[in-house]
């Protein structure tokens, strides 16, 4: 890790990254963005962006019950939670009662209600609104580590689900006539984006995560033609501003969640006549 | 996968499959009869036309040959030898295609995700590209290989679509209603397609179609469907059947398309 820390001081010999919090955040960022970025590209394909707001709503309930419960790792209730939350959307949805974007709007209010009533018992809801805007400056060498393992173990999911996934979010109907268990794969899907989205919560915040798996992916989708395309572009400009906002965030002395998610919202406005032009 | 090989090269001179035998299929749903003691068989080799009024239950009965709805009966796949014979391959070719046209996605992106493990965010492979091209010419469709799915025409998404129910070769190939949609030129050229492939591979394909002239010149047995089977035969044999003239009157016979 000293090695690392050293490699960096060579490759960034600059003012903001003098500081180990800051390499941490850095690699954070490199770590977190690019598989939020992939999994970004299917949610927007598969009509999704909305269910994944509610999905990132929802940390604030799994917060709360797990503290009622009495379990001592944030992480893990946030996880448990955000699995069990992702399954009950889908499912519902699935179920055809209502149109999804009612359905995904009743559980995204639940989440927050339930999250919001737990956790403000007694006046105490300032101690948590750091889950609000999320402190990626706070990240250690072991959640480093973490969010190594996090990044591979997604990233080989997504080799195992991307293309059953692709051919159902083109057609249903074409998916299920070439066997693929469409159901079964959209819920590995949901459960994957729920891991990662509650994994980054912590650091990016539960008002901004949203934006950093939907708009590297919207942005990407203007500039692409194929596939492929699509998942460098997303990546690439997930990485971009993330690491941009970063700066900008120790320059101007903000927050840097909402500094990468602006940043990234830049790119995305850019993207729109850029992408008219290259596409012609 | 060798196996697979010397099956299709053998499917030319004597093909795996022969027919299949449907005896009796019955489907209800919420106490109403969709298709009642439905007995047909769908011979290889031929083009089998399922004509019949809306809601004569032509989608239903596809549904049940791809098992996808639960009925009554027996449907049977038999070899030469009129032998039972396990699962077959089908290939489907749905009425309409709904799909996101801004999606970055390009034909070979979509063959690639159908025809291999490899995720397609990763690029694809020059093998199954050459594969992708290989299966798209033999429904013509080569040369959209790097086009964009949203940006193709009916009758080039037609073909496409083909190419893809065409990997891995199937048995049985199912279109409902291709055509709709899909410019005359476009149309001919599918159902060209079509033809010479029942014959070069001797698929046994089922064609739903409401176009009597298509049914007539391309249809090797024509199956009148209305809940249950009510004529048989050549299309000449079916469309002067007494029953076609009730189903239809004839006004709307030879009139060119039927709407709807």
């Amino acid at each position: 890790m000293d090695f690392l820390y050293q490699a960096m001081d060579a490759v960034l010999p600059f003012e903001p990254f003098r500081y180990t919090f800051m390499k941490n955040a850095l690699l954070a960022m490199l770590l977190l963005t690019p598989l939020l970025a992939l999994l970004g590209t299917m949610a927007v394909n598969q009509r999704m962006a909305f269910f994944s707001d509610a999905l990132g709503h929802s940390a604030l309930a799994g917060v709360g019950l797990g503290m009622l419960l009495g379990v001592s790792n944030i992480t893990v209730s946030l996880i448990v939670f955000g699995i069990f939350w992702a399954l009950m959307i889908s499912r519902i949805n699935r179920s055809g009662s209502a149109s999804a974007d009612t359905i995904i709007s009743v559980f995204s209010s639940t989440g927050i209600a339930l999250g919001l009533l737990i956790l403000s018992r007694g006046g105490k809801f300032a101690s948590y609104s750091a889950l609000l805007t999320g402190d990626i400056l706070s990240v250690s060498r072991g959640d480093l580590l973490w969010l190594l393992i996090a990044l591979v173990a997604g990233i080989v999911c997504w080799v195992a689900l991307y293309n059953p996934l692709l051919l159902s979010a083109v057609n249903p109907e074409l998916a299920l006539s070439r066997g693929v268990k469409a159901k079964w794969v959209e819920y590995a899907f949901v459960c994957l984006v729920a891991v990662a989205v509650m994994l980054a919560i912590r650091w990016v915040g539960v008002l901004l995560i949203n934006a950093l798996l939907i708009l590297p992916a919207a942005a990407a989708r203007n500039l692409s033609r194929t596939a492929a395309q699509n998942a460098l572009f997303a990546v690439l400009i997930s990485l971009v501003a993330g690491v941009s906002g970063l700066v900008f965030a120790y320059q101007w002395d903000t927050g840097v969640g909402a500094a990468v998610v602006l940043c990234a919202a830049v790119i995305y406005f850019i993207s729109l006549p850029v992408g008219r032009l290259i596409k012609k | 996968m060798n196996l697979d090989k010397v099956l299709s090269a053998d499917r030319h001179s004597a093909c795996r499959l022969c027919r299949v035998a449907v005896n009796g299929l019955t489907v209800t749903a919420q106490g109403e009869t969709l298709l009642s003691d439905v007995t047909v068989h769908i011979h290889c080799g031929q083009l089998t036309a399922l004509v019949g009024p809306n809601g004569a239950g032509k989608t239903t009965f596809i549904r049940a040959l791809l098992s996808q709805v639960g009925y009554r009966g027996v449907i049977e796949h038999q070899d030469a030898h009129g032998k039972h014979f396990g699962a077959i391959r089908t290939g489907y070719v749905p009425q309409h295609f709904p799909f996101d046209k801004q999606m970055p996605l390009t034909v070979c992106d979509l063959m690639a995700a159908a025809m291999s493990r490899r995720p397609v965010w990763l690029g694809v492979s020059a093998k199954v590209r050459a594969q992708a091209k290989e299966t798209l010419a033999i429904a013509r469709a080569d040369s959209l290989l790097d086009r964009q799915l949203g940006n193709l025409s009916g009758g080039e998404l037609q073909r496409v679509l083909l190419a893809l129910a065409l990997y891995p070769l199937p048995d049985l190939l199912i279109l409902d209603e291709p055509v709709s949609g899909v410019d005359q030129n476009g149309l001919s050229l599918f159902l060209d397609v079509v033809t010479e492939l029942t014959r070069t591979h001797h698929l046994a394909i089922l064609l739903v179609s409401h176009d009597w002239a298509v049914v007539q010149k391309y249809a090797d047995h024509v199956i009148l469907l209305d809940k249950k089977v009510l004529a048989e035969g050549s299309a000449r044999e079916v469309f002067e059947s007494k029953a076609f003239r009730e189903v239809f009157p004839v006004s709307s016979l030879w009139g060119g398309r039927e709407a709807g």
